[in-house]
């Protein structure tokens, strides 16, 4: 267990940034409005060498969110007990201030598909998932966040809308959102809904982290621009006006900056924090 | 209904036709979007082995690695979350493919990358007491048993192994010439890398590995390699933090 565990019990409703080992100097030296940092589980899974040491320094320093990509909540097979062992033993560790996974899929039987792959809103799936997430919450002794998907297309068979499934997760597990306006923007874009009618269904008393970041564009088979979230350009400007949309609705929250392919030098990101603590002041 | 069986299957097999029951804007049949999640799927794996497979990547030219690894990915998908160990059949997977059949020392590059790879993600220890273990005499040193670090990988190669890596990663390095070469991959801190075993340093590894003492381990390398020449052997071991401890003695 760190030395320092536990001191941080809650992220700061401050600017946190995605943490990419190239960072590691910068953003020590010239953290500009950085208060915690989060990291993608899997990659610090390992059983020692520079990312665990890295996140052992940095935890000294800075709120730790850890934020995984790999658990396959949305999965219609069970959880993979040697992974959620594994989670439970990177938490005991690290004692991040926050645990935050996806509302999607990656695992099949046997195989890991490294993707976030969606699922129908139904009651049958409302149920999977819900017990999916009492079994992540019992296992680590704690309360998980779920993250909002970025959509590209829907299941002919849901019956719920996205936002009603989120609240009614919460209802049933406790557990607490995060909201990724990024994903809102894409999903409403690809879908022809408006972002803002989300934000107004979604359960935003139980928001404990929101997420920006930046995503590409394209164009499905009818010409109709699709967006991809790629997490590898600047936050756009609508996506920014959104995450004001949503701080004047909770008030301050941890925002996260994320940035994870062709990342950029640290300046570069930093002033994604610094364009989110403007957000977090306004 | 679309079930995850059906979502996947389609998902490694561009030839298969997108689910039914996955629907685009305004109801329209989902096409192309479907696709996305092909293309982040595919994508992220082939960046996946780029990133793992470094050597094998520059031995054999980005155009052709990158042509040869999506035919890995949809063969072999990875089986756990932990990316960061994925490729482990793929050096096995390159020994099968005619296309490369003619660079007969890639697989032992790919060996090389994915040592390099576990070596990173090792385990840490605590430095070895070299004062300690150099004040003991003679007859009890050779009755200790050494306990390797978790970061070290042998890789025992037919060929160049070590100056391949040398010519293809380190500018200026002469190029290689046929020979078997034995080659250790050490993490003194945080950053694995190969370094050249003497004749007979694998084997005597090896044998220390499956728990003979330094004494044991030494006449058993002996005996299959006369030459072997045990101070240099430990001069490497020391100079690389290959040891982390040892038993104590328990051989006496």
């Amino acid at each position: 267990m760190l030395d320092s565990a536990g001191r941080f019990d809650r992220l700061p409703a401050s600017p946190g940034v995605g943490y990419k080992p190239q960072h590691f100097t910068d953003l020590q030296r010239d953290p500009g409005p950085v208060e915690w940092i989060e990291v993608h589980a899997e990659n610090y899974m390992g059983d020692g060498g520079r990312p665990l040491a890295q996140l052992l320094a940095l935890s000294e320093r800075f709120a730790l969110s850890v934020h995984g990509v790999g658990l396959s909540i949305g999965g219609e097979t069970p959880l993979d007990r040697d992974h959620l062992t594994r989670l439970k033993k990177l938490c005991d560790w690290a004692q991040p201030a926050s645990f935050s996974e996806h509302l999607a899929w990656s695992t099949h039987g046997a195989e890991f598909l490294n993707d976030l792959l969606p699922l129908p809103y139904t009651e049958t799936t409302l149920s999977r998932v819900a017990s999916h997430i009492g079994q992540v919450q019992e296992t680590l002794g704690r309360q998980m966040l779920l993250e909002n998907p970025s959509s590209y297309l829907v299941f002919a068979e849901s019956t719920l809308s996205e936002t009603d499934f989120l609240a009614e997760l919460v209802h049933r597990t406790g557990c607490g959102l995060l909201l990724d306006v990024n994903n809102v923007f894409i999903s409403a874009t690809n879908l022809g809904l408006s972002a803002q009618d989300y934000i107004d269904a979604y359960p935003l008393a139980h928001v404990g982290e929101i997420h920006v970041g930046g995503h590409d564009e394209d164009t499905d088979d009818a010409g109709a621009l699709l967006l991809i979230d790629s997490h590898g350009k600047p936050v756009i400007d609508p996506v920014w006006a959104l995450l004001d949309y949503c701080l004047a609705k909770t008030g301050p929250k941890p925002v996260l900056a994320e940035w994870d392919n062709d990342v950029p030098d640290w300046p570069t990101l930093r002033a994604e924090t610094v364009r989110a603590a403007k957000a977090l002041a306004a | 209904m679309t079930d995850q069986s059906t979502f996947r299957d389609a998902l490694l097999d561009p030839s298969k036709p997108v689910p039914e029951g996955l629907l685009g804007a305004a109801h329209a049949p989902a096409g192309k979007r479907y696709s996305v999640y092909r293309n982040n799927v595919t994508h992220s794996l082939i960046s996946a082995l780029q990133t793992a497979f470094p050597l094998t990547r520059k031995v054999l030219g980005g155009q052709n690695f990158d042509t040869l690894a999506p035919i890995y990915v949809r063969a072999h998908p990875p089986t756990s979350p932990l990316m960061m160990y994925y490729g482990a059949e793929f050096p096995a997977f390159l020994e099968t493919l005619p296309e490369v059949s003619k660079l007969g020392y890639l697989p032992d590059c790919a060996r090389l990358d994915a040592a390099m790879r576990a070596s990173y993600h090792a385990a840490n220890t605590r430095p070895f007491d070299l004062e300690g273990f150099q004040q003991l005499p003679p007859e009890q040193m050779m009755a200790q048993g050494l306990h390797i670090a978790p970061s070290v990988r042998i890789l025992r190669s037919v060929w160049p192994l070590f100056d391949i890596w040398r010519f293809n990663m380190v500018q200026g390095s002469a190029k290689p010439v046929m020979q078997a070469q034995d080659v250790m991959i050490c993490r003194p801190e945080f950053d694995p890398e190969p370094v050249l075993l003497p004749l007979g340093a694998a084997q005597w590894l090896d044998h220390l590995v499956q728990g003979k003492s330094l004494g044991e381990a030494f006449e058993a390398t002996l005996e299959e390699t006369p030459e072997f020449d045990l101070a240099a052997s430990l001069t490497i071991a020391f100079s690389h933090g290959v040891f982390h401890g040892t038993d104590g003695g328990q051989h006496v």
